[in-house]
């Protein structure tokens, strides 16, 4: 009953479009641990352009970025205390450990500060959390795939880095797709750890062991180093799944004008860090009824709408999507059906 | 200055000199402790309060101990590059075995510690520099570290999370046990006879030697202890973060070195100062996080304003012990 009242209210919101404003007063601070790759400018420059319009609009009163200098856990966990002394009403985290922030996060909502986690999320319960369904997506990879090649045959995969939960999800994704997939099957599995030059190395070195691929299901960021792999080798060229960046956005632009190349193309947009952003201010806002853990979707491209999104995405960078309140509602509402 | 002075007769006034850098010298850890704190005052008054101080001191506790590890290496005249890895060791097996089996990981705790004695040991009869040997051991803790835990996780003991949880009344938790600390260790290292030839170990070895006393022993002992307080810190911070991480600990080996140096202690020569170290540890502590988040700096530049402050803040050091030499 609670739930259908809650929805309800969030509706009639959603239809407004407009926020409560009574946050205008509010400071949100967001705490990151790394700033050394593509992927986190990337996330940093979403997140600056949309908190800065938020304060301009006055939505917000301040929101300040905050980055250590180190990935080390006790540097981010002083810094979060930090920011509660520094008197913060919201603190939106990109944490470097799951669990060993959560004393340091349990002193924020002890001291009535509402804290976001996304990407690199926190496991203490009082906060929220805003992950990508990574297991979807390795499903999603599979059934794309299955378009491509109606008849099935042979899969590599390329996995990501060992030992994170990622990895693990959207591994866990494409094996249960294959298993509703008896026409494909995995024939080999390299580790690429999100990065073209490591992927390509992995291929070529397992490329000469493998019976002819018929397709390559990965996890972002290796899809163009496995195409120069099969390139280099002389071998035909599988269809391969994209994770949005832009090398790989490219390179499947210049096969498709060559020959009508078909894939598919999928990752987490840096720019949930404007979503967890959104969060923050709606649980400030009063919304106390947002679910403590937002599942949110990955961001994908088609045959068809990929190139127009190609201009965009700086050289090296990763494609994203900012998001508005509005976006963050209805995120917020596919949550809590 | 005092060089200008001929050798064996120093003036009244040269002497005075002396003795006023010497007073420059053991006051400038608490002077530039109180322009960081200044500082902090003046950019957000609202940090200097009980509550302020937990939280912004809390963390420096174990980076005070384990500066407190370094100081007895250094003392040596040895330098300890694996008492961060060792760190995140200790973290590793409080959240996990000491939680789990105390006894188990009490055990693996003082094993650590003689291993860290061992260690002095095999230094001072190889000869080997201790530089190459705990760079060794510092992939070595890392190593067992991620064996011991894989992937983030593992609780707190409760009897640490209620030490460390600790309020007394009127002065915050992190301010008494900094000046327990500082207070014994001082009186060990400095008040005592045998900790006399601890120091005079690393000042002058051969003297120690001809007078009798085991440079073996001394140098295992200040492993030892060194390896003791590396165990304290693990444990006071898991007993702070409540849960574990194997690379934790990582960045405290550079840390301590710096607190070390900047509490007045000196890279040859034995000369350390236990409360200058533990004052430099705070000092450092507060100057690269809660310093540089009220200052508000871009965050473009935040890491290299990290980097600054802590540049300034040893500059100063130098400068002092310029004048003094």
């Amino acid at each position: 009953m609670k739930k259908i009242f809650a929805l309800s209210a969030l509706a009639v919101l959603l239809a407004s479009g407009t926020a409560l404003a009574d946050t205008s007063g509010k400071k949100i601070a967001f705490s990151n641990n790394y700033a050394g790759n593509s992927w986190r400018q990337s996330m940093l420059k979403s997140y600056d352009a949309v908190a800065k319009k938020a304060v301009a609009d006055k939505v917000v009163a301040a929101a300040d970025v905050f980055t250590t200098a180190d990935k080390e856990v006790p540097t981010q966990a002083a810094q979060v205390q930090n920011l509660i002394l520094q008197g913060y009403d919201a603190i939106v985290i990109n944490s470097a450990s799951p669990d060993a922030l959560n004393g340091a996060i349990k002193q924020a909502c002890d001291a009535g500060i509402v804290v976001v986690s996304f990407d690199g999320i926190v496991t203490e319960p009082c906060a929220y959390r805003v992950v990508v369904d990574y297991e979807k997506m390795g499903k999603e990879e599979v059934e794309q795939m299955a378009k491509f090649q109606p008849k099935g045959g042979n899969l590599l995969e390329i996995r990501g880095l060992a030992g994170t939960s990622i990895d693990d999800a959207i591994h866990k994704g494409i094996t249960e797709a294959v298993a509703a997939h008896p026409e494909f099957k995995i024939v080999g599995s390299v580790t690429g750890d999100w990065d073209q030059t490591t992927a390509q190395k992995a291929v070529a070195t397992i490329l000469p062991s493998l019976p002819p691929i018929v397709g390559i299901v990965d996890q972002g960021g290796d899809g163009y180093g496995a195409a120069q792999a099969f390139a280099a080798a002389g071998k035909p060229r599988p269809t391969i799944i994209m994770g949005n960046r832009q090398d790989e956005l490219q390179w499947w632009k210049e096969q498709k004008e060559k020959d009508g190349y078909q894939t598919w193309s999928g990752s987490i947009a840096p720019g949930v860090s404007t979503l967890a952003f959104w969060v923050a201010q709606l649980v400030l806002d009063g919304h106390k009824d947002i679910p403590h853990d937002l599942i949110v979707p990955y961001l994908s491209f088609t045959q068809d709408n990929f190139e127009a999104a190609l201009p965009d995405i700086p050289k090296g960078g990763v494609a994203s999507h900012e998001y508005t309140q509005a976006d963050a509602l209805a995120a917020i509402k596919d949550n809590m059906k | 200055m005092a060089a200008l002075l001929p050798a064996g007769a120093p003036s009244r006034s040269g002497r005075e000199t002396a003795r006023r850098t010497r007073l420059l010298r053991a006051l400038l850890p608490a002077l530039s402790l109180a322009i960081v704190l200044g500082a902090i005052a003046w950019l957000n008054p609202r940090a200097i309060s009980y509550f302020g101080f937990s939280l912004m001191l809390n963390l420096a506790i174990p980076i005070a101990l384990a500066t407190i590890s370094q100081m007895f290496v250094i003392a040596g005249n040895e330098l300890d590059l694996s008492i961060g890895t060792f760190v995140g060791f200790v973290g590793c097996v409080t959240a996990t075995w000491l939680h789990d089996a105390p006894l188990l990981g009490a055990a693996v705790l003082l094993g650590s510690i003689a291993v860290y004695a061992l260690l002095g040991a095999l230094i001072h009869l190889r000869n080997l520099p201790s530089i190459v040997v705990t760079l060794g051991m510092s992939f070595v803790w890392q190593g067992l570290a991620i064996l011991i835990l894989p992937k983030p996780g593992g609780k707190a003991p409760d009897w640490l999370l209620a030490v460390t949880g600790f309020k007394p009344p009127f002065v915050p938790f992190p301010i008494v046990a900094a000046l327990v600390i500082a207070a014994i260790v001082h009186f060990g290292l400095m008040r005592t006879s045998y900790g006399a030839v601890l120091r005079g170990s690393g000042g002058n070895p051969a003297a120690i030697a001809r007078a009798g006393w085991s440079l073996l022993r001394t140098k295992m002992v200040l492993f030892g202890l060194a390896g003791l307080f590396g165990v304290l810190s693990g444990m006071t911070l898991i007993g702070i973060t409540t849960s574990a991480d194997a690379n934790i600990g990582n960045g405290y080996t550079l840390l301590a070195i710096a607190g070390v140096i900047l509490g007045g202690g000196e890279f040859m020569g034995g000369r350390v100062s236990p409360v200058g170290a533990v004052i430099g540890a705070l000092t450092l502590a507060l100057a690269a996080s809660p310093l540089l988040t009220f200052m508000r700096i871009p965050p473009d530049w935040q890491v290299a304003a990290n980097g600054a402050i802590l540049i300034v803040v040893l500059a100063a050091r130098v400068l002092i012990s310029r004048r003094e030499a």
